[in-house]
């Protein structure tokens, strides 16, 4: 590509040929020909974005104020798409299945996460073995371990209810209930993410300086205080990341209700993305899909704009 | 609080030698810095009794959480349907029976399957390769015009979560714009919209960030092309990165689930996921069961190979921003 032969470019500028012009054109060309080359590198990368990423971004808007039968071409229809699904008896369901799934999803998969991986910062031994454990669950295809539990939820033979008589407890009817059909998928679902936060929680746990608990405890500080005054504010900012990241994952979730229920019983575990789906693919009514889409983007795009502030906040 | 303990500044307050002579050759058997739990209380008896009795709660517990499952799941599929259906349960099962797992094997066809799923995972690792490969070089080393606001540009797609777009991504493979075919039911479907990774090319330009100029522009002096620059100064020199990046293409592509399933369609082109997920209810119990058991092998096995790097990272990726 360069058409200066090495040897030739110092020598020429060590002869002090009359300046100006002429360098200024040959930086003019290499950087056009860097351009080039760099556009070169960018393009396939440019087509894939183009397509795959930012294409469907901007149609996600086009496609739900539109209907659309695929034979012809698609037709504007305002709001139309919005007004169904908000007609639609489910919709509220499945915001307040998905609100309460992310609710109940944080309460387990926020807090035990971080608990774990304080103890798990303590121990001396086994760390090796707890580490691989703990992380093994997030290595299986989602859709093994969804149907591995809903063969667990059986509520006859089912290992859930086994255990639970085991111990004497009352057994659950898990998934066939309405009272229980929802915790089941959160169950399902924090079992298989559990190990990624306690991981990154680790990792943050060990960048703390040691000589800030040896200060603390020399100034009296009990265990408790220790963690409330030195662990989490020397974590809050990864602990507010995950937060919204969690939050982000969770409210998306689509092959828990898919695999697991079909939305049943009674509709108690219809969620966004799972309606969706539906709307789309089992009714035929991509506009109506699409218009549900947009919403579910809005409301994770609010907690997308904060995970960007507080990110930049880390960075200054 | 005036003492200031730090290895550089010796403290004021004059330590006991022995203590800090036994500190030091601990420090020096297991280099680890001082945690919430000092190692002095660790070392008192009442602190050692409660340290043993953490760990074992914490190692029956995780065992029972994390590794019981799947000993369920292995030894499940080598138990009869009579037996799966037995109240209570054996432990262990009757016999160390394989057929389920041959069963398996047979009955849903995995073979195929797996054979899918490895050429969409093996192509979306060389399209991801070099597609974002090139692109972070252009954008680290080269410096287009624009070149910020591409960055930008596929940074924002990391806010916009893959759910909420795959409706409309789903329509843009099923009729592509300006070329008008369809990508459904090919391997492309899965490769291209792979390669559109925009934390990989995070990764990889951060990483090409760190090397240094002079590096490259000796390699230019010497009259090396770009790509030549890329092959045989920076891809050498990248293989931490280059790692990480191979192993999540793989693995992601391996677990993903709601794609395939709208892309691939077709049940000779399904993978091992939704091929076993459409076929679940045809089948015996044991036979599903051993089903999973083959379709998490491959993922595990990854993970006993590669523990390593993929711990280095979803650190890298939690710590993102």
């Amino acid at each position: 590509m360069t058409t200066l032969r090495p040897a030739a470019r110092p020598a020429g500028r060590r002869t002090g040929r009359p300046a100006g012009r002429r360098t200024g054109r040959t930086r003019f060309r290499r950087a056009a020909q860097r351009n080039l080359t760099a556009y070169g590198f960018l393009c396939g990368a440019l087509i894939c974005f183009a397509f795959f990423s930012w294409y469907p971004m901007v149609r996600e808007v086009l496609l739900s104020f539109q209907k659309t039968n695929f034979v012809g071409a698609a037709r504007w229809v305002g709001f139309d798409n919005f007004r169904t699904v908000l007609a639609d008896p489910v919709f509220t369901d499945a915001w307040a299945n998905t609100a309460m799934f992310t609710l109940l999803a944080l309460l387990i998969g926020y807090v035990v996460p971080f608990c774990a991986a304080i103890v798990l910062n303590e121990l001396r031994h086994a760390r090796g073995y707890l580490r691989f454990v703990v992380y093994l669950p997030v290595m299986l295809p989602p859709a093994a371990a969804v149907l591995l539990f809903k063969w667990f939820y059986d509520p006859g033979p089912g290992l859930f209810n086994q255990v639970l008589k085991a111990v004497r407890l009352p057994t659950l009817a898990w998934l066939d209930s309405t009272d229980t059909s929802l915790l089941s998928l959160v169950i399902v679902s924090t079992w298989m993410n559990l190990g990624s936060g306690t991981l990154i929680y680790l990792a943050a746990l060990q960048t703390i300086p040691g000589e800030l608990y040896e200060a603390a405890e020399l100034d009296g500080a009990g265990l408790l205080r220790r963690i409330r005054h030195i662990t989490i504010p020397q974590t809050r900012l990864i602990l507010l990341v995950m937060l919204l990241l969690q939050i982000i994952a969770t409210m998306q979730v689509f092959i828990e209700p898919y695999l697991l229920t079909g939305g049943g019983p009674e509709d108690s575990t219809v969620t966004v993305a799972y309606l969706m789906y539906q709307y789309a693919f089992n009714f035929n009514n991509f506009g109506g899909g699409g218009a549900l889409g947009l919403m579910l983007m809005l409301v994770l795009m609010v907690f997308s704009a904060i995970y960007l502030r507080v990110s930049r906040e880390d960075a200054r | 609080m005036t003492t200031n303990v730090t290895p550089a500044a010796p403290p004021v307050v004059p330590v006991p030698s022995r203590r800090h002579r036994r500190a030091a050759r601990r420090r020096a058997a297991a280099p680890e810095t001082r945690t919430l739990v000092s190692r002095h209380a660790l070392g008192t008896t009442r602190g050692k009794i409660v340290y043993w009795l953490v760990l074992a709660f914490v190692l029956v517990t995780s065992t029972f959480v994390f590794v019981f499952p799947l000993y369920w799941m292995v030894t499940g599929a080598m138990r009869s349907p009579n037996e799966l259906a037995q109240v209570p349960p054996d432990l262990l099962p009757r016999h160390f029976d394989l057929s389920g797992y041959k069963e398996a094997w047979r009955q849903l066809d995995l073979g195929l399957y797996l054979r899918n799923t490895a050429i969409y995972a093996g192509g979306a690792w060389l399209f991801t390769l070099g597609v974002d490969v090139t692109a972070a070089y252009a954008l680290s080393k080269l410096r287009p015009v624009l070149g910020r606001a591409i960055l930008g540009l596929m940074l924002a797609t990391l806010m916009i979560p893959p759910m909420v777009i795959i409706l409309p991504a789903y329509l843009t493979v099923k009729d592509l714009p300006l070329l008008h075919v369809s990508l459904l039911n090919t391997p492309w479907a899965i490769w291209l919209p792979a390669a559109a990774n925009a934390f990989n090319i995070f990764l990889l330009k951060r990483f090409f960030d760190s090397i240094p100029t002079e590096l490259l522009e000796a390699a230019e002096m010497d009259g090396a092309s770009p790509l030549r620059v890329l092959w045989s100064v920076v891809l050498p020199v990248s293989r931490p990165i280059l790692g990480v990046v191979s192993i999540f293409t793989v693995v992601n592509v391996w677990r993903d689930f709601v794609w395939p399933l709208l892309v691939q369609s077709d049940p000779q082109k399904r993978t091992v996921s939704t091929a076993i997920s459409s076929l679940a209810v045809q089948v015996p119990e044991n036979v599903l069961i051993a089903s999973l058991v083959i379709a998490s092998l491959p993922t595990i096995v990854v993970f006993f190979v590669f523990q390593r790097h993929i711990m280095a990272g979803l650190t890298a990726g939690g710590l993102k921003g």
